[in-house]
């Protein structure tokens, strides 16, 4: 079963990651002791959801490549689906849906074949020019140009953008002996929800200043550069042991995953926004939809990716 | 051996599609009844309804869960016959009546009088995808001969974008169920019907849905 041997690192990582949320767990319930009137469910429901979310993350990335390789791609399906389901489709283009979701393994499969050419153009350049064509067949042109935005815009962010995770996988592991494929994974996915729950705890505390009220009220400057410092340091941190990066050019990384999962996450606010909805969705307890937990991986997954390529593949 | 194939058919099959190729997001699941006689009462747009409503019961309520289905549609061929009434468990009854016919309710009394979970789609057919036509009056004659069994409300959202009347491809969506307070027996037909029609149109707008055209 077991294709590719996990290194230590990342078997120490993934215990880390464990650690953390027992010490979440244990303030949740000290929270609830020291006020037991007040209403926590939602935390309690966000909490228990991430246990659930790294257990099966745990699992699927010791199993084997390719069962974390589909795993990203079941990722890529649930978000397309939720994005497809909130955002105002035409009816005429139910056949054209169809050929969106079959994107999905056909990307996933350039990544299990590690084709990187492919992979890269795949969805920008054949499925870009490909949607419309099968629109056009079907004829309906009230609102064409809106249709075909919404759906190649979905489409790069949930499964262009996603994909890149799975590619990281698929790298040559001789670049990154100590913890590989798995390793970079482990650090870009534990960075980004490091970084939403470090600039939603900063802001908590000390957020004053406002600094996109319009799309999102609840974020602030404290909040944002909060969350910049700690994921920075713990870039640093977790660097040398997952990842080919020395503490340079970590500092470089965690100031980018930050940053970028800052716009994800407001990207994604923005969308909802225009919608009228509060959440994407229902499938987390506590989070909401799909789209609310991997917001800011839409962001920060690419350009994690082209960085770390650019300057290590 | 056929409830055997039914269990295969709603355990497995069925709920591999509703669970992973849909999604379902349900508000208030503990309003469903959790033992028969029991209505559910549901607007229709797809095949697939009568598949999400089955498979939001347990699997032990399966052999009482009977969708209500028509005769001429359902019963159409030897073959098909089979299925829906061994596999799928239609209770068939009749959509037209001719004169000298019996009630065309009775096998519903029959079934209700056993303790079974009936699910009706009192508008009839599928229609046009996502839009509800109003109800017929058939559900009012049977709540009115069953004035103590529950009669609970179900909206239903996507499922005529997932697979719409006289297509053939599903095309994955998350699909909303709003389930209602059951609806008691008010006294007469007219009201319970407004009632009744009053009560979807509430559960329609707790949604916030783009239009489908």
């Amino acid at each position: 079963m077991i294709q590719f041997q996990v290194s230590p690192h990342v078997l120490w990582s993934l215990g880390g990651l464990y650690a953390v949320l027992v010490v979440a767990s244990a303030w949740v319930m000290m929270l609830r002791w020291r006020a037991p009137e007040k209403d926590r469910t939602e935390l309690v429901q966000r909490i228990r959801s991430w246990w659930l979310i790294v257990s099966i993350f745990t699992l699927v990335i010791i199993m084997s490549r390719n069962v974390a390789v589909a795993f990203f791609a079941f990722v890529s399906f649930l978000a397309l689906k939720e994005y497809l389901s909130i955002v105002p489709t035409r009816r005429a283009d139910r056949r054209v849906l169809f050929w969106a979701y079959l994107s999905i393994p056909v990307q996933y499969y350039w990544v299990a074949q590690a084709w990187y050419g492919m992979f890269i153009i795949f969805i920008p350049v054949y499925v870009f020019l490909l949607l419309p064509m099968r629109m056009v067949i079907i004829g309906e042109t009230k609102e064409f140009l809106r249709a075909a935005g919404l759906l190649h815009w979905g489409i790069m962010t949930m499964v262009f953008g996603i994909s890149h995770i799975a590619y990281l996988l698929v790298l040559p592991e001789a670049t990154n002996p100590s913890a590989g494929g798995t390793g970079l994974v482990l650090f870009l996915v534990f960075l980004t929800e490091f970084n939403d729950v470090a600039q939603y705890l900063w802001g908590k505390m000390l957020g004053r200043k406002k600094i996109i009220p319009k799309v999102s009220p609840n974020k602030t400057w404290e909040g944002f550069l909060g969350g910049m410092v700690t994921t920075t340091l713990l870039s640093i941190l977790l660097a040398d042991w997952l990842t080919p990066m020395p503490w340079t050019v970590a500092i470089a990384a965690g100031l980018l995953i930050s940053v970028a999962g800052f716009i994800g996450d407001v990207t994604i606010s923005a969308l909802k926004r225009d919608i009228g909805l509060k959440d994407s969705g229902s499938l987390l307890p506590g989070h909401g939809g799909i789209l609310d937990r991997i917001d800011s991986l839409t962001y920060t997954a690419p350009l994690f990716f082209h960085f770390i390529y650019y300057l290590y593949y | 051996m056929n409830s055997f194939l039914r269990f295969l058919f709603y355990g497995v099959f069925i709920r591999l599609i509703v669970l992973i190729i849909l999604g379902l997001n349900v508000r208030h699941r503990e309003r469903l009844p959790k033992a028969g006689p029991a209505i559910i009462v549901a607007n229709h747009n797809s095949h697939l309804d009568t598949m999400v409503l089955m498979s939001l019961f347990p699997l032990s309520l399966l052999p009482k869960l009977h969708p209500v289905a028509a005769v001429d549609y359902f019963l159409s061929s030897r073959l098909f016959s089979w299925f829906t009434l061994k596999v799928i468990g239609i209770l068939p009854i009749k959509r037209t009546i001719s004169r000298g016919d019996d009630n065309p309710l009775a096998p519903c009394n029959q079934a209700l009088a056993d303790g079974q979970l009936l699910i009706v789609f009192p508008e009839g057919s599928r229609g046009e995808p996502e839009q509800m036509q109003s109800f017929k009056g058939g559900i009012a004659r049977l709540a009115e001969s069953h004035p103590t069994v529950p009669v609970t409300p179900v909206f239903l959202h996507g499922l005529g974008k997932a697979l719409p009347k006289g297509e053939s491809v599903l095309v994955p969506f998350f699909c909303d169920v709003f389930v209602g307070e059951p609806l008691p027996w008010t006294g007469d037909r007219r009201s319970y019907m407004r009632q009744l029609d009053e009560r979807m149109r509430q559960l329609a707008a707790e949604g916030n849905f783009p239009a489908w055209n």
